[in-house]
């Protein structure tokens, strides 16, 4: 086995298991995340009914009506000593196209505030970083992108968002993503992009998958409302 | 058989077991709230345990029915009835062609089943006909019930018999939300003694913000005495998030997948039932118990439904 990263699988609910790679995400223990989930993906286990990646963890549920949390806790012990050194798709770059501020992006003066720069710096700052997606996750199809400039860095909205509308670029603490679908939510909103990013009928064709590498590109209001008719 | 939708609830979706198997993707399972009472309702009218039913939520509506049927109603006990006269829940209804069920407001919790003979007809949508309703995904075109749709059922296709219930109070005992069975949460230890004694026994209120998504509850100010974020990690169903402003969130059948407030409790897999019957305004008290205790309830709440036998 040549992946250094732990393996700690502990229950967090009496109907699923939390396995954390480390403590903090760091490139090795990203790089656990996806081979394990990849593996998971490919090998099915029995007995389980949903993992959900995070950073650093796959949270996994249990079917309880069939199996038992105990002996999926076995199975993912097993499974990560078999896992040896399977090959990882190819990656992708995606460019995501951002009309930043105004109504699209009304939180990008509180994050230019917070972090005492102007809301000029923060789309330069965003949409000059190199980002890959860590994992889908929250609501449907909604990308974590990891790469955020720490310089942009703001906390999550004490109270969620009832709505937040579908495309919007965000900012949540270190973190930046792009809301597939209109849903509640509790990040910065910074933007939006015209391009839908996610069929629900179709979830495994989504345009943004776990791995890829995403470019931000800034556009003008015209582009945008051109692209979005489009 | 149909069922045509003559005037529309509050909130009435189909639902069934729920749609495992997405949550890499960001899509939680859905499924009736009330897994218990839906899988009753399955039961006594003789279908398959992953039939679709109809929740139905604080106020039922009014459904006319295309041919003779046989439904149940189980859950909450909602003010209902068949041409004016009053229906039971739990029981067998005798409907006829032409008749119409009107199901007006909660007498009792959140939610009610409609349980029809060979289940609802919608298409399967990534293996399952429940409704999401966040996204607008699956069920009856994502949406809840309107005035003037029109919903297919089933020809059953097994030999199952139906089932007659005998002690209506036993199942009551199961669906009691004046107190909600937890465990600690994965950031339990984020929360001081102080705190853990104003979540275990003071009451917390269910407020307006309620869906099936999640539950805000209000009453305590539940403070983290080590942050207010975790790194976003998997959201188990049922777990208890307490974001900055301190009102904890209990996340539920259409939860996010992942999230990154702290999580101080998980509601029990017995006790989901009970949150599914949680109504804006309840109010009740947590009880906190070990993983070994969680796993013998849930196995015995599983076991009386199956020893629920045909009669």
């Amino acid at each position: 086995m040549t992946i250094s990263s732990d393996f700690n699988i502990t229950p967090a609910s009496d109907r699923t298991l939390l396995i954390q790679f480390g403590e903090e995400n760091s490139p090795n223990v990203q790089k656990a995340v996806f081979r394990f989930s990849h593996y998971l993906i490919d090998h099915p286990l029995e007995g389980i009914a949903n993992f959900h990646p995070g950073y650093a963890s796959i949270l996994v549920s249990v079917d309880i009506d069939n199996t038992s949390v105990k002996s999926i806790q076995k199975d993912l012990q097993q499974a990560w000593y078999d896992l040896g050194n399977i090959e990882l798709p190819e990656s992708k770059l995606i460019e995501i196209l951002v009309l930043y501020g105004g109504e699209c992006g009304p939180d990008l003066i509180h994050v230019a505030e917070h972090n005492g720069i102007s809301e000029s710096d923060v789309i330069e700052l965003h949409s000059c970083g190199e980002y890959y997606v860590s994992f889908i996750g929250f609501t449907p199809g909604f990308p974590y992108i990891s790469g955020l400039n720490p310089k942009l860095e703001t906390p999550r909205l004490n109270t969620p968002r009832k709505r937040v509308p579908a495309a919007s670029v965000a900012i949540g603490g270190s973190q930046t993503g792009i809301y597939p679908l209109e849903s509640p939510g509790g990040w910065n909103l910074i933007g939006q992009t015209p391009i839908q990013i996610f069929d629900i009928n179709h979830p495994e064709n989504a345009l943004i998958n776990m791995r890829d590498s995403i470019k931000f590109i800034p556009i003008d209001e015209e582009e945008f409302e051109r692209l979005k008719q489009s | 058989m149909s069922i045509h939708v003559l005037k529309e609830g509050l909130q009435t979706t189909v639902q069934d077991f729920g749609r495992p198997g997405y949550a890499h993707l960001g899509i939680s399972t859905s499924g009736a709230a009330d897994t218990f009472s839906y899988q009753i309702g399955n039961k006594l009218v003789g279908n398959d345990s992953h039939d679709a039913a109809l929740e139905i939520t604080l106020s039922g509506g009014e459904y006319e029915f295309t041919s003779d049927a046989c439904i149940v109603l189980t859950g909450s006990e909602f003010n209902a009835s068949v041409d004016d006269e009053q229906v039971s829940i739990w029981t067998w209804i005798n409907i006829k062609k032409g008749q119409s069920l009107k199901i007006r407001s909660s007498c009792d919790g959140a939610r009610c089943y409609l349980c029809v003979r060979g289940g609802i007809d919608v298409p399967l949508l990534l293996n399952s006909r429940s409704t999401h309703l966040m996204t607008g995904l699956g069920g009856f075109k994502g949406i809840a019930l309107r005035k003037g749709n029109v919903l297919d059922t089933y020809q059953s296709g097994n030999n199952n018999s139906r089932v007659e219930l005998i002690n209506v109070n036993k199942i009551q005992m199961h669906l009691d939300r004046k107190t909600i069975r937890v465990i600690k949460g994965m950031e339990g230890d984020w929360f001081n003694v102080d705190v853990w004694d104003l979540f275990l026994n003071k009451n917390f209120t269910v407020s307006q913000s309620f869906s099936r998504m999640g539950i805000r509850l209000e009453g305590n100010h539940i403070q983290s005495s080590q942050g207010n974020e975790i790194l976003t990690q998997g959201v188990p169903l049922g777990a208890i998030q307490v974001p900055g402003n301190g009102n904890p969130i209990i996340s539920f059948v259409e939860h996010q997948t992942t999230g990154g407030y702290p999580r101080i409790a998980n509601v029990i897999s017995a006790d989901l039932c009970r949150v599914g019957q949680l109504k804006p305004g309840d109010t009740f008290q947590f009880e906190l118990v070990n993983f070994e205790a969680a796993e013998q309830l849930y196995n015995e709440q599983m076991k009386f439904i199956h020893n629920l036998s045909a009669s």
